[in-house]
């Protein structure tokens, strides 16, 4: 498993269009992945789950990946969160 | 005939029949059903159909709406193939033997719930997506057909009780002509779509579907949020007559828009927008305002449950310059204070809070604070115009205090190899009295001043214009004030490379336009909406006339005389306001 600490730093963190970005690019990948925010295990292939999480700017939220891609899961996530989705 | 008041969600009025739009109910089978194979089979069916009209949905939407709202149905379609959404369902049937349409319900009520205890209104708007998607899987489970309102033979108003993204995608927006709805706010789907079809919307009526049926004549005043069903005829008539006013009102602001503020005799002043916050810069964009005259940075901080960080305040100024290329953007630094208070700066109370610590004074109290403030600004102005503008300022030496602290944050910035505009621009607000009086001594400390009139006629006339015993005697065409302003301009006159502006509500009256550009006034900053009137008056005007009605105002006797010889003087002029 991979996992890699990142601090949400767009305007208005995992919001309707980062939001869906972000379960787009996940989606591309085989590996099982989790976003966890204090704590709760948030499937990051789910809109409704990643929206429900109310990750706002300046959450530091972990981004774990399990599967034979895990590693390109992780790295493209937090470089798409650090590049605050092209805002 | 009956009046109901509502909340305004998009502005016009509209006369037209009724059609009330009603749900089929829906009920689900609470049964257990042990053959979950089967459930799993209608479910799966069901979100194929549903992708299938979704499909065609969002074709119809971008064609008919434009590709934002098609992105709507792009979003619903991700609802359909989420992973919790869909195990939720799987699991529902699976483990508890409901009916598909039961577990359907249950998980679109339990993500409904989440987001519709949000704070943030998006996602109050995103709850209603969800069981906008949900009610459509549901329908295709059981075969549930909702009325067509694709072709419509005559123009309706629509009335339900709340319109889904699903409902209002596959409406004849030929026929569709006004929204009147039980439930929604500004922000919800109907309000933005209203606005996005340009059609008038009251919303929140409570019962509307109740009280009227199909048929019934209605009239949808979206700029007051009233709706009147089955008017009288003389209510019909002047409700024609506000329809017109309306529509000649947004025909003349077109046209003005891009033009100059100008007077007949080539005068050129600027009229630019008050804004609290960056949002506000699309009305002050979209009536032909040049720049903002003042930006109110308290709402930064009022909004926020702490001190807002130098790299918040950056990108909220940011924002507004870069809206501006070309324009002024005069930010006024924290006003608070007075009856303005926040909840993380503890202040004593006291006996005269607007005589007290309020504004600069307090800035100045708050050294740390109004550095962050002053830091952000500097580093924003690489990206526009900006002018920083000192309020509540009684005396020159405040300036000087005010600008030693500024330059200190250049200093800084300039140490950490930050960018900044080195031509800044400093102002400072005229709203008492003794500035205004020295405000030749003062004008050799800055490059502007912006008079604000309603703290300038507070102080002036010593009144409270909240109290209402007293606010009788508040009254900005009261000679005084006219000779204070009178004396600003004049000094401002005198000065190569400075103008004086107003921000005060003043600036946006109509009827103390042509008193204010005779005295000389530069630039006038009101709210978005006044512009394309001051506009016209100005553009309608000649500026030696202008000076000879404020010549002969300055020697009146009472702000009544004054008054009713500005209106009649425009009256002569052919100025209808």
């Amino acid at each position: 498993m991979v996992k890699k600490e990142v601090t949400v730093l767009n305007a208005t963190g995992l919001h309707a269009r980062p939001a869906s970005m972000f379960v787009q690019t996940a989606g591309k990948f085989k590996s099982k992945i989790f976003v966890i925010k204090d704590g709760n295990e948030i499937n990051a292939k789910s809109i409704m789950g990643i929206m429900a999480g109310g990750i706002s700017q300046g959450t530091t939220v972990e981004i774990q990946a399990e599967g034979d891609d895990e590693t390109e899961a992780v790295d493209a996530l937090v470089q798409l969160i650090n590049d605050k989705f092209g805002e | 005939m009956f009046v109901k008041e509502g909340i305004i969600a998009s502005p016009g009025i509209v006369i037209a029949k009724v059609l009330v739009y009603e749900k089929i109910l829906i009920e689900v089978n609470e049964s257990k059903i042990e053959d979950s194979e089967a459930e799993i089979i209608k479910f799966q069916n069901a979100v194929k159909k549903s992708h299938e009209q979704l499909e065609t949905i969002r074709i119809k939407a971008i064609s008919e709406l434009g590709k934002e709202e098609g992105a709507i149905f792009e979003a619903h379609a991700m609802v359909l193939d989420d992973p919790e959404f869909v195990e939720g369902v799987e699991t529902e049937i699976n483990d508890n033997h409901l009916a598909a349409d039961h577990a359907v319900k249950i998980i679109t009520d339990r993500f409904y719930e989440i987001f519709d205890q949000m704070d943030d209104p998006y996602f109050s708007a995103r709850a209603a997506d969800i069981k906008d998607v949900g009610t459509r899987v549901l329908q295709n489970i059981l075969g549930i057909v909702q009325a067509d309102l694709s072709k419509l033979d005559e123009d309706v108003i629509i009335i339900a009780d709340d319109l889904t993204p699903s409902d209002t995608a596959q409406m004849d927006k030929k026929r569709v002509i006004g929204f009147a709805t039980n439930v929604g706010s500004r922000t919800s789907h109907t309000a933005i779509m209203a606005r996005s079809l340009e059609i008038p919307a009251v919303l929140g009526l409570g019962d509307i579907t109740e009280t009227v049926k199909t048929g019934d004549l209605m009239v949808v005043d979206g700029l007051t949020g009233k709706v009147c069903v089955n008017p009288t005829n003389e209510q019909l008539e002047s409700y024609e007559n506000e329809k017109l006013k309306y529509r000649n009102y947004l025909k003349e602001l077109e046209e003005l828009k891009d033009l100059d503020a100008v007077t007949l005799d080539g005068r050129k002043v600027e009229l630019v927008g008050n804004i609290g916050e960056p949002n506000d810069v699309a009305g002050v964009l979209k009536n032909g305002g040049v720049g903002v005259g003042l930006y109110r940075t308290e709402f930064l901080y009022m909004n926020s449950d702490v001190m807002p960080s130098e790299e918040k305040q950056f990108a909220a100024y940011r924002s507004v310059l870069e809206a501006f290329p070309n324009g002024p953007v005069i930010i006024r630094t924290l006003d608070i204070g007075g009856d303005k208070k926040l909840p993380y700066l503890p202040m004593d109370d006291e006996l005269n809070p607007f005589l007290g610590m309020r504004a600069i004074r307090l800035c100045f109290k708050e050294i740390g604070l109004f550095k962050v403030q002053l830091r952000a600004i500097l580093r924003a102005s690489v990206y526009g115009q900006a002018h920083i503008m000192f309020p509540m300022i009684s005396a020159i030496t405040e300036v000087r205090q005010a600008k030693a602290i500024l330059l200190d944050c250049m200093k800084e910035l300039e140490a950490e190899k930050l960018p900044y505009d080195k031509a800044v621009k400093v102002g400072v607000m005229i709203e008492i009295p003794s500035a205004a009086i020295a405000a030749d001594i003062i004008s050799k400390e800055v490059d502007f001043f912006s008079i604000g009139t309603n703290d300038l006629c507070q102080y002036t006339l010593a009144v409270d214009r909240m109290n209402q015993e007293v606010s009788y005697l508040y009254d900005p065409f009261n000679p005084a004030i006219l000779r204070l302003i009178k004396q600003v301009t004049a000094t401002s006159d005198q000065k190569d490379n400075f103008f004086t502006g107003m921000c005060g509500e003043m600036a946006g009256d109509p009827l103390a336009a042509v008193l204010l550009l005779g005295l000389g006034l530069d630039e006038f900053s009101m709210s978005a909406l006044s512009i394309p009137q001051i506009k016209k008056i100005i553009r309608s005007v000649r500026y030696e006339d202008a000076k000879n009605i404020a010549d002969a105002a300055l020697n009146m006797e009472t702000g009544e005389e004054i008054m009713d010889f500005v209106q009649k003087s425009m009256k002569k002029l052919n100025l209808n306001i």
